[in-house]
């Protein structure tokens, strides 16, 4: 039952209705279509399991742990080695290495307020109509939303496999050198450590959940954490968009590169 | 003809009449002593203009200077008193605050720490060490916040937004009760008590400039004055040196002495740091008389005096009002304030947040890096009803005052941060002395059916009559009237023609009409202060006529200085049996010789000698 | 000074009707001058709630073009200079006249918290608390209690589950003593289940429309709901209790 009788104080009542005069419609518009297309690129690119490597770069979606054996490096690069034979060839390595990061941005704090707004409209905007519904919040189907902490170890042990990534793209066979590639490759890891460690949860168990941060040096130094990670964590929605939207531009520029489409600048005078 | 008996009717052990600080801290202390309490507020829980208060709550706690004792705080409120405070309440007030500070720490307060995890202390106006414990710029929410969460877990009863029309006594004199109406409704509610606890504030809604809002209607005074009490020090207006000036809307909001507490600076238009020229003999010993000396203070130098910019807001006021008068004054006519070019922006933010988002959003100003333009506004009301300094009671059986709307603590002129421990300290006061009248007066009084009709009867009249002139208009000519003649700088002349137009408008208000009905209706309820409003007013202006000289929040013009003869008398109103104002002296009689030897001692002499 | 207009919803529980009136508003002027000048000049009875005027007491809730503000601290000038503005009462309290509304749900709300309880006191009769630890709660104390955050949170106003969530007020209330370095209550149980932590889905409009910039979301509904998932959520903190007992 709502508040007033229809009509009394002259609100708008419905999905989506209300009395807002300014594009209040712009904002959740813009997230839609953003990870919309975000969505599609991604698994159209993870499902095709090629043209993600060049030289010594390596897409993000392929994380070279799961590496197959044809394209880019050799067999010996790959962590697991090539895949068995029995693998089905449709489930990409790289579907697989999106679960953990996937599961980590899915449960993120700072996505859901975007696809709840955005798809789900609980509620589309601030003092606009939300979807009726009989309304649970995450106290039911939504619950798994409380793991959201074990999505984040996952994407805190992939943080170390980006940077070595990173790390081999400035050595192409056994030459140490530098291409445009290696430093997207870099800035693709930097800005998803800037998005893993402003995470909620990391900002919880680093010193969050202590009530006196002056109770002994252990407290203290954590206190010092927590800032830290609140800063971050102040800016999770910049870091948010600035990683995702990178990750997408490292992959489309190593694809580019693979396919000869454009030219990679670097040391090693092409590849 | 109206029956009494169908009137909704409420009974408490004790009601307080307002739930700012003061009343909510007599309403926890009654609630303590295991009374059936009940509070009356004109608005809702939380809102009462203590959240106004800024800057901090004086005790002398010595938590960040330790040479600071109770009897250090005692001289500095005598001494911004200008002596003509109740040397009783002065002393109670002193003694006691630093024990209800530490309490409402209990209660969940949390104030700023110092380095060793103690509540932290600033520096303010007229105190000679850091003694405001504060948070932030809004420890008055801190304090009315942590009342009423205390107050709603101690079964108190709370009547919000339910105005009281006037007070009703037995037939020996003693207050039996009082007659209300529910805002929302406009029904009329009928409270009967044991005893009665004023907590209403000031009245400075009758002046155009003023740090308070609608509510500040003189309430408190105007009805215990009906009811046969005294006001006293009525003359005594506390005009807030530091108030907005610009844009001409939010002229009159406050802007915390914290600012310069924090080590904002007064400026002219010529640059020139003027308080330098205005330091009272008085105070000359322990001002800095140099730049250099104020800097050295602000560093943290603890031989260095304190900067002129710290001196009692009266003196401060008066000297914005001269530069501007001099032509030495901002665009806007103030002085300018300035904290950005003294303290990192950082710092700003963290201790005065709520001025910089207030200046950042209503004048587009950023006080981080410009000066604030200001200039003084009404904002407290030392006199008030006058009480028994241990009981708070007035001169009516069974009432009691306590807060702004009391009188005695602050004399002829408050310091800052000294309210919210006066609140605290005889908020509770009050709710002991309540208490101790109950044991001794057993029984509720009888209510006479007559006062209850007659009350009713004048407030209804107000939406009966055909037509009549807009309560609105009259509030505006009347703030206008007291703006100019009963303001800052006074005269004879002025005073006269002041109490005549005074006089002129409270008459065009007995026809007062509120069109519309009686449910939730702004203009009856501003008609109904009104009445209220005319008697503080003029309360003021007939005390200020009397005291032919200048002393703390009263200047004369044609009086300049303190004269020795005014140091020995308080000045009390009272209503005549004709319904006439009577304006007397009250002679103050012998000064107690062991507070009088505190009040005149070196600071050295008191300095470290707690208790 | 120019004249405006200003288009505000009048009436009560039994209907009502937007009026216009136009007044003469000068500079730096904020939508309650405009509302003031309307009752002072055209409507005597228009019933609006205010105190401080400054942004300090929480009393002028409204919805100012259908958003959620305090309308002391809204300015004329923030709008175009023809625009006409309109004001409502808030949208989640039932309407008592005009632009005021009944909000005495969120004080029953604050009577079901458990009240502060601190441990005792150090031997010298003091508490020992440092700036590092009470900053974070001092936050959370800055509100004005303009319910604004309750009026637009979606659960209360869209789907009205008052009766299983307190509200982002009351939730950093829970989380400012929740967080107090003194306090001895286990806040959690109740949290979880009684002020139903879990039907925020941290939308954070309570903290788009809070005027005293609270970050109600990511300061005080998330960390509570984070402490939640370590008492009932996660396996490992979960076992470990077991083992090592403790909270």
């Amino acid at each position: 039952m709502a508040a007033n009788p229809t009509g009394v104080g002259g609100h708008e009542y419905g999905y989506a209705k209300t009395t807002r005069t300014d594009k209040w419609w712009v904002g959740p518009a813009a997230t839609a279509f953003g990870l919309g297309l975000w969505l599609i690129y991604y698994v159209w690119s993870a499902a095709q399991g090629d043209y993600y490597a060049a030289g010594p770069y390596m897409s993000p979606f392929y994380p070279f742990y799961l590496h197959p054996s044809e394209a880019g490096m050799g067999a010996s690069d790959a962590f697991f080695g090539m895949n068995p034979a029995w693998w089905p060839a449709l489930i990409s390595p790289a579907l697989i290495a999106g679960f953990a990061p996937g599961a980590f941005r899915i449960t993120c704090y700072y996505y859901r307020k975007a696809y709840y707004r955005a798809f789900f409209g609980t509620p589309p905007g601030c003092a606009v109509g939300a979807r009726p519904q009989d309304y649970r919040g995450e106290t039911f189907l939504l619950v798994f939303q409380n793991l959201h902490r074990y999505a984040l170890y996952g994407a805190l042990l992939l943080l170390p496999y980006l940077y070595w990534e990173a790390f081999q793209s400035f050595r192409y066979h056994g030459e140490w050198g530098v291409g445009v590639g290696s430093i997207v490759m870099v800035l693709n890891s930097v800005f998803l450590t800037f998005y893993t460690l402003g995470c909620h949860a990391w900002r919880h168990l680093v010193g969050g959940q202590l009530n006196c941060f002056s109770c002994g040096a252990v407290p203290r130094l954590r206190y010092g954490a927590w800032k830290g990670v609140s800063r971050l964590n102040e800016n999770h929605m910049k870091w948010a968009w600035t990683s995702l939207i990178w990750i997408a531009f490292t992959d489309i520029y190593i694809r580019l590169v693979s396919m000869g489409v454009i030219t990679d600048l670097n040391t090693w005078g092409g590849f | 003809m109206l029956d009494v008996n169908e009137i909704q009717t409420i009974t408490h052990d004790v009601i307080v009449v307002g739930a700012g600080g003061a009343g909510l801290r007599a309403a926890v202390e009654c609630s303590r002593q295991g009374l059936d309490i009940g509070v009356v507020c004109k608005s809702l829980l939380g809102k009462a203009h203590t959240v106004m208060a800024e800057g901090g709550a004086a005790a002398a706690l010595g938590n960040v200077d330790s040479r600071d004792n109770w009897k250090i705080h005692f001289r500095d409120t005598m001494r911004g008193g200008k002596f003509l405070n109740q040397w009783r309440m002065a002393e109670l007030h002193a003694k006691q605050s630093p024990d209800r500070i530490r309490e409402l720490e209990e209660w969940g307060a949390v104030f700023d720490r110092t380095k060793d995890g103690l509540i932290a202390q600033r520096n303010f106006g007229g105190h000679r060490y850091p003694r405001l414990a504060h948070t932030g710029d809004r420890t008055g929410l801190e304090l009315i916040r942590t009342l009423q969460d205390k107050g709603v877990h101690s079964g108190i009863s709370v009547h919000q937004e339910c105005t009281v029309l006037d007070l009703l006594k037995d037939e020996n004199g003693r207050i039996s009760g009082m007659v209300g109406y529910w805002r929302e409704t406009g029904r009329f509610v009928l409270y009967r008590a044991k005893a009665i606890i004023f907590a209403t504030g000031g009245g400075g809604k009758g002046w155009r400039i003023t740090s308070n809002s609608w509510e500040y209607t003189g309430d408190g005074q105007a009805m215990a004055y009906r009811a046969g009490a005294e006001l006293m020090d009525m003359e005594f207006c506390q005009f807030h040196p530091t108030g907005m000036v610009w844009p001409p809307s939010v002229r009159g909001i406050l802007v915390t002495e914290g600012v310069r507490g924090e080590g904002g600076i007064l400026t002219n238009s010529e640059g020139d740091r003027f308080m330098f020229k205005y330091t009272p003999e008085k105070f000359q010993s322990e001002t800095a008389d140099t730049v250099e000396e104020a800097n050295r203070w602000l560093a943290g130098d603890k031989n260095a005096r304190r900067p002129p910019e710290l001196l009692t807001r009266d003196v401060v006021a008066r000297s914005i009002v001269q530069e501007v008068k001099a032509g030495r004054g901002s665009p806007h006519g103030g002085a300018f304030l300035d904290i950005g070019s003294r303290r990192p922006a950082d710092y700003i933010k963290k201790k005065l947040p709520s001025m910089y988002h207030q200046f950042k959003e209503l004048a587009e100003v950023d006080i981080t890096k410009d000066p604030m333009e200001v200039g003084p506004t009404f904002h407290y009301m030392m006199g008030g009803i006058r009480v028994d300094a241990d009981t708070q009671m007035t001169r009516v059986d069974g009432l009691f005052a306590c807060g702004e709307c009391a009188a005695g603590l602050h004399g002829a002129n408050r310091l800052g941060g000294n309210s919210l421990s006066d609140l605290l300290v005889f908020g509770r006061l009050a709710g002991v002395g309540a208490k101790e009248f109950i044991d001794a007066n057993e029984g509720l009084p009888e209510i006479n059916h007559d006062q209850v009709r007659g009350i009713i009867r004048s407030a209804t009249d107000i939406l009966n009559r055909e037509e009549g002139e807009n309560p609105y208009l009259i509030h505006e000519a009347l703030r206008d009237v007291n703006q100019d003649f009963v303001g800052i700088y006074r005269t004879k002349e002025g005073l006269t023609e002041g109490i005549a137009k005074q006089a002129e408008l409270k008459e065009k208000a007995k026809t007062v009409k509120a069109y519309g009905t009686s449910q939730y209706n702004a203009g009856w309820h501003e008609a109904l202060d009104l009445g209220n409003l005319f008697i503080t007013c003029e309360a003021i202006a007939r005390a200020a006529l009397l005291r032919e000289e200048s002393r703390g929040g009263h200047s004369r013009v044609d009086f300049e200085g303190e004269r020795e003869e005014w140091g020995l008398v308080n000045i009390v109103c009272r209503m005549g049996d004709d319904g006439n104002m009577i304006v007397e002296k009250l002679e103050r009689g012998e000064d107690p010789e062991h507070l009088a030897k505190v009040a005149h001692a070196t600071l050295e002499e008191l300095e470290g000698s707690n208790g | 000074m120019a004249n405006r207009t200003i288009r505000i919803w009048r009436g009560d529980q039994s209907g009502g009707q937007f009026e216009e009136y136009t007044v003469d508003v000068g500079e730096g002027m904020v939508v309650l001058d405009v509302i003031h000048l309307a009752q002072m000049h055209h409507a005597n009875d228009m019933a609006v709630r205010w105190n401080c005027k400054a942004g300090k007491c929480g009393s002028c809730s409204m919805e100012i073009n259908g958003k959620p503000k305090l309308g002391c601290m809204t300015r004329m000038g923030d709008y175009e200079a023809d625009e006409i503005i309109t004001v409502q009462p808030m949208k989640s309290f039932p309407v008592i006249r005009d632009l005021v509304t009944d909000v005495s749900w969120n004080y029953r709300q604050n009577e079901r918290i458990t009240p502060f309880t601190p441990r005792p006191r150090d031997a010298d009769g003091n508490w020992r608390m440092y700036t590092e630890d009470v900053e974070r709660t001092q936050e959370f104390r800055k509100c004005i209690e303009c319910f604004l955050c309750q009026n637009t949170c979606h659960v209360l106003r869209d789907h009205d589950k008052r009766d299983q969530f307190v509200g982002p007020r009351f939730m950093i209330r829970i989380a400012q003593l929740d967080m107090h370095p003194l306090d001895t209550v286990d806040r959690i149980p109740a949290t979880k289940e009684e002020y139903g932590a879990g039907y925020c889905n941290i939308t954070r409009c309570c903290t788009e429309v809070c005027p005293e910039h609270i970050n109600i979301t990511d300061n005080g509904i998330i960390p509570m709901k984070e402490r939640i998932v370590s008492r009932y959520y996660d396996p490992i903190t979960m076992l470990a209790r077991k083992l090592f007992g403790g909270k």
